[in-house]
Parts: structure tokens; C-alpha cells; sequence
């Protein structure tokens, strides 16, 4: 291998990776979004530390206190506390790190299945790639959140299951982008070169063909990233998600939805910290496209 | 073009199988047993076990069970509600106008606002106009819709007062309903008010339902027309002299509402699963209130049926869409 890059005689290419962050730098809002969105996973990872109270340790002297610039409020519970006296900050602090967990895991499971299954389809015979597509258009024929709600009345209502559910009802999309991507790439004169050289079909599959399908995929990982985290939300605030006393965001909001008239704290800031999540991404995804969208690259 | 919809109904056969499959699987994937569900924590005697498995068919082999079930579907019978005793079709259709009305409400919402957004957005872009309204535009499609919901109840239900919290209508309000639609029902019904007591309840809803969809089509027209903008056709209009006004209102925007039209008909997936958030926290009596409902009383013959209404209700409007389409735009037919 160190042959060949000695060979190599031709001007220098500026890495993909500065290419890259060349043309994300010039949308503005997407570097915004990249820093909070590297803050919030800061927070998430330290939440341990700087979390001012045990998320779940209950104060019955301090129950629906106001946050701290509100009269009322104060300097130890600097948001307020929620109808059973839990501290909202560290509440909201430890819900991050479920919320990345959530987006991170259902990305993993639905592009790491889509991948595969779109790389077969794309490969196999026609009559193999017709049953994998027919399946596809099944799953995406029922609304993700509903076939999430029915999966988890199946499987029983747990953040893990519900995780799964949504995993399973974003497989389609990854599976038709890698699907397409493969057919244009497999007739290709790089690939027919890789087969007549005799490189077998795996390495066909995943080493020739699949780093060049890439592009598309990051970006759907991207907006499947800030979906998922709404759909567990929305799943965790129907009572189908995470089970209280878990500080997921969603699940914090159902509970505490009766008291919205009374007190106006217990419902805003986990809203406000999804939004502000998801917006982060979605930013990062829009400056993803942009980037990596050959047909947007003035050159 | 004949050839084109024969072949797309084509693919609608296997998928419409595909789908009556899930949702037979569905009340069989459950863990323990449907009859033992429906007797509840009373328990049941053996004969009566015995009867109801013979009743249901659960007694006999899978592949009967499915012929069964199929050939029940395609003659309308999806089974009878647990709890109400009534056919789950019945049920169906008479919250269905209810859940129609809201997503109509919503999307005329989203595309009487959406659509002058994006124009406005992409003539002016890279300005302050266009950046204002795309933040927005983004904010709005990253809005967990529950929560704005909520906001928007302690706002104008709470502190202002201006609207109601729940249904459809005022309570002291009573007449038949013989479209099902609230906003024509209670104007037939001539009763002074009842019409501005549906619509007050409809607006909170409406916005909520409409917030992604508004936020979608605003960005969709904007990119369609900056797309469209660059074309030839566009600077010959512009070199004829002719006004700003009917270059981008004519010439731009007609070629541009073909993605933004795809769009609009693409997202009633979209619009059905916002309604099963909509309709639960504003006790709107629609299907997606009803499918959450059903799922927590384990009506499982509800959420079976609903489940394969709801899904074949967007293969049919894809497939719509799709025919549509390939009407507008001649390039796709050919393939």
C-alpha cells in the first residue's frame, strides 16, 4: 500500500474532510448550529457534574417553586422544581443525555439495516430487489408515530421499545436512498474495473460501492437524528415512551401537563430543550446538504 | 399514460396485501391471548374460552384465519370494538370527519401562509426578508408540536381567554350532524353563535396541525422558485419588460407549485400522525384521538382496523399524487 502512494504524482487534493468544511463554514447558521449542538453533548456528558441536585430526589418542602428571577424562586433550584420537587435544571440536564442516546441509537439501528438491506437490493436479482421494495412501501404506507405507537403496545411501553419502533419505522428511507445510490453507481466503470479484477461481492458491496452512497445517507442520518428525538418525545409524552420517574423531556412534560395554567415553568423549559435540540440539527443538516450536495458546490 | 397508471396500480395490489398482513399480525404478535384480553381480570370459564376461540376462528389453521380476515376487509367487516360493541367501520367513519375537517383546516392554514412565504423569501433572497422568514421556517419545522400546543393553550386559553381548551363545539350547542363537519353543520343548524363557537374551537387546533406543514411548504416554494428563477424563460420575461409582479406570480410560480403541489399531497402521513398528538391534547373526538384511546383500553379490533384504514388512506393519496403527477408532468409518464 505505501507503493502506491509514493506514485502518486498528481497536484494534492485537499482532503474530503477540508473540502468539506470549507463549503459547511460558508452557511452560517449551520456553524451555529454545530456549536450548540457541541455544547448540548458537553452538557449531556457532564450532566453528572454539573447537575446541582439528584434528578429524582424528591423535596416535598419545595414543590412547583418558581425559577429563580421570579418572585418566590431560588438560588437552589435555579429553574424552579416540578409538582413532586425535583430540581427542573438537573432534570432537564440528565434528560439530555436520554436524548442523545435516543438519536444516536435510532440512527445506528435504522441506517445500519438500511445500508445492508439497500445494498442487497441494489445487488440482487430483480425479482429479490421487487419483495425488498414492496416491504419498504408497506412500512411507509403507516404514519412513523403511529406504527411506533402500535409497536410499543406490542412490545410494552419502555424507552428501549420505543427506540426500536422508530428505528424500524425510518429503515425504509435509508434502505431506498442506499437502493438508489447503488443503482447508479453499479454500472460505473470503477465497479465493472473492481468485478473484472475480481473482487467478490461483499467487497463490492461495502469497500467499492458504499463510500461513494455516502452523501445522502449523512444527510438523512442527520433530519432521522432530530425526528427521532421528537417521535421518542411525542411517544415518552403519550405515556408510550420512557416511564416517569425517567427525566425524559417528553415524559416530563405529560406529567406535569395538568399543572400548565399554575405554573408555567414545568412546561416550557422541557419544550423549550427539545426545540433547541432539534433546531441545532436540523441547522447542522441543512449546512450537511449544502456541503455534501454536488449539484449545490459552486466550483 | 395508461400504461403508467395500470403499472402503478399494479404495485398498489401487493402492497395493499402487505398491509392487511401487518395489521392481522398485529392482534396475534400481542403478548398473551386476545380472548383472555377481552374477558379482563374477571377471567373467563373453559366452555366460554372454547366458544369465543370458535367464534373468532382463533381454533383454526393461520393461513384460514388470514383468507378469513381478507376476504372480511374487502366486504367492509374489520370487526367489532371491544368496549363500544359497534363495527370498528362504523366507528371509523363517523369520527372521520372530524380528523378531515382539522387536516383541511390545517393545510389551507399552511399554504395560504406557506406559499407567500416562500415566494416572498426567494425574491428577495439572501435579504433580510428571506433570511427572517426561513429562521422561522426552521423553527417551525423543529417544533415538537405538543409543546407548542401547550404554549399556545396557556397563552390564548389561559391568559387571554380568547379560546376554548377541548372539542369541537360550545356544550350548550346541540343539533344533528348530517355532514359531520362542525363548521357546516353548525351553520345549517341556524343557531345564533354555534358556528363562532366551532370556529373558535377549530383555531388553536388548525395551527398546531398546521405548524410543520406551513414550515415544509415555505421552504419546498422557496428552493422550487429559486430553481425556476434561474431559468431562460424567466429572463426572456424579464427582458419583454414585463412587471416584477407577473414575473414571479405567473411565470415562476406556476412551474414552481409542481414539487411544492407533490409536497402538499406527500405529507398527509404528516398531517395523520400530527393529528394523533392534535386530537389527544385537545380532546378533539377524531381518528387519531381514537386509535391513542383505543390503544390504552387495549381495544386491540380497533387499533387493528384502524391501522389498516389509516394506511390504506395514504396509499390512496400517494397513489392520487402520484397520477397526479405524472398528469402534470409529462417526463415521469414516459419512464
Amino acid at each position: 500500500m505505501a507503493d502506491t502512494t509514493q506514485i502518486t504524482t498528481a497536484p494534492s487534493r485537499p482532503s474530503a474532510l477540508r473540502e468539506f468544511w470549507y463549503y459547511f463554514r460558508e452557511n452560517r447558521g449551520a456553524v451555529i448550529g454545530l456549536y450548540v449542538f457541541s455544547a448540548l453533548v458537553l452538557i449531556a456528558v457532564f450532566a453528572g457534574l454539573i447537575a446541582p441536585h439528584d434528578p429524582t430526589a424528591q423535596n416535598r418542602a419545595a414543590t412547583l417553586l418558581p425559577p429563580v428571577w421570579q418572585e418566590g424562586g431560588s438560588w437552589s433550584y435555579i429553574l424552579g422544581t416540578d409538582p413532586l420537587g425535583r430540581d427542573l435544571l438537573s432534570r432537564l440536564l440528565y434528560g439530555s443525555q436520554l436524548t442523545f442516546l435516543v438519536g444516536i441509537m435510532v440512527v445506528v439501528l435504522a441506517s445500519a439495516g438500511g445500508i445492508i438491506i439497500g445494498l442487497i437490493s441494489g445487488f440482487a436479482p430483480k425479482w429479490v430487489d421487487t419483495i425488498i421494495m414492496r416491504i419498504m412501501d408497506i412500512i411507509l404506507s403507516f404514519p412513523a408515530l403511529l406504527l411506533a405507537l402500535v409497536l410499543v403496545a406490542i412490545l410494552g411501553p419502555s424507552l428501549i421499545n420505543a427506540m426500536i419502533a422508530i428505528a424500524i419505522a425510518y429503515q425504509p428511507h435509508f434502505v431506498r436512498l442506499t437502493r438508489a445510490a447503488v443503482l447508479a453507481e453499479r454500472s460505473k466503470d470503477y465497479v465493472i474495473s473492481a468485478r473484472v479484477a475480481g473482487a467478490g461481492l461483499p467487497r463490492l458491496m461495502f469497500i467499492t460501492v458504499l463510500p461513494n452512497c455516502v452523501a445522502p445517507i449523512i444527510v438523512q442520518a442527520a433530519l432521522s437524528f432530530s425526528n427521532a428525538i421528537l417521535d421518542v418525545a411525542a411517544l415518552g409524552f403519550l405515556g408510550m415512551g420512557a416511564q416517569p420517574p425517567t427525566p425524559e423531556w417528553g415524559t416530563m412534560l405529560a406529567e406535569s401537563r395538568e399543572f400548565i395554567l399554575r405554573a408555567w415553568w414545568v412546561v416550557t423549559f422541557p419544550g423549550l430543550a427539545i426545540l433547541i435540540t432539534v433546531l441545532a440539527i436540523n441547522l447542522m443538516g441543512d449546512g450537511l446538504r449544502d456541503a455534501l450536495d454536488p449539484k449545490l458546490k459552486r466550483s | 399514460m395508461l400504461n403508467y397508471v395500470l403499472a402503478r396500480l399494479l404495485t398498489f395490489i401487493p402492497t395493499f396485501i402487505g398491509v392487511t398482513l401487518v395489521s392481522f399480525s398485529f392482534i396475534r404478535a400481542l403478548p398473551g391471548d386476545p380472548i383472555q384480553v377481552m374477558a379482563g381480570e374477571r377471567g373467563i370459564s373453559e366452555e366460554r374460552y372454547a366458544e369465543l376461540a370458535a367464534q373468532f376462528g382463533y381454533d383454526r389453521p393461520i393461513y384460514v384465519q388470514y383468507w378469513d380476515y381478507l376476504t372480511g376487509v374487502l366486504q367492509g367487516d374489520l370487526g367489532v370494538s371491544f368496549v363500544t360493541k359497534r363495527p370498528v367501520w362504523d366507528e371509523f367513519f363517523s369520527l372521520f370527519p372530524a380528523t378531515l375537517e382539522l387536516s383541511i383546516c390545517a393545510m389551507i392554514f399552511a399554504v395560504a401562509l406557506g406559499l407567500p412565504a416562500g415566494v416572498i423569501a426567494a425574491v428577495n433572497r439572501g435579504k433580510f426578508f428571506d433570511r427572517a422568514l426561513m429562521s422561522t421556517a426552521l423553527v417551525g419545522y423543529s417544533m415538537p408540536i405538543f409543546w407548542w400546543a401547550l404554549l399556545l393553550i396557556i397563552v390564548f386559553s389561559g391568559n387571554l381567554q380568547w379560546t376554548p381548551v377541548s372539542g369541537r363545539i360550545g356544550l350548550q350547542y346541540y343539533f344533528p350532524d348530517p355532514t359531520g363537519f362542525m363548521l357546516i353543520d353548525s351553520l345549517a343548524s341556524g343557531q345564533k353563535g354555534a358556528f363562532l363557537s366551532a370556529v373558535r374551537h377549530l383555531i388553536l387546533p388548525t395551527i398546531v396541525l398546521g405548524t410543520i406543514p406551513l414550515a415544509v411548504i415555505a421552504r419546498q416554494t422557496r428552493s422550487a422558485m429559486l430553481e425556476v428563477l434561474g431559468e431562460d424563460y424567466i429572463r426572456t420575461a424579464r427582458a419583454k419588460g414585463l412587471t416584477p409582479a407577473r414575473i414571479n406570480g405567473i411565470h415562476a410560480l406556476r412551474n414552481a407549485l409542481i414539487p411544492v403541489v407533490t409536497v402538499i399531497g406527500l405529507s398527509v402521513g404528516t398531517l395523520l400522525a400530527g393529528a394523533i398528538l392534535t386530537e389527544t391534547i385537545f380532546s378533539w373526538p377524531g381518528i387519531g384521538k381514537w386509535m391513542v384511546d383505543s390503544i390504552f383500553r387495549r381495544d386491540y379490533p380497533v387499533v387493528q382496523g384502524g391501522l389498516l384504514l389509516v394506511a390504506v388512506l395514504v396509499m390512496v393519496v400517494n397513489l392520487i399524487v402520484d397520477m397526479l403527477y405524472g398528469l402534470i408532468n409529462p417526463k415521469i409518464r414516459k419512464r
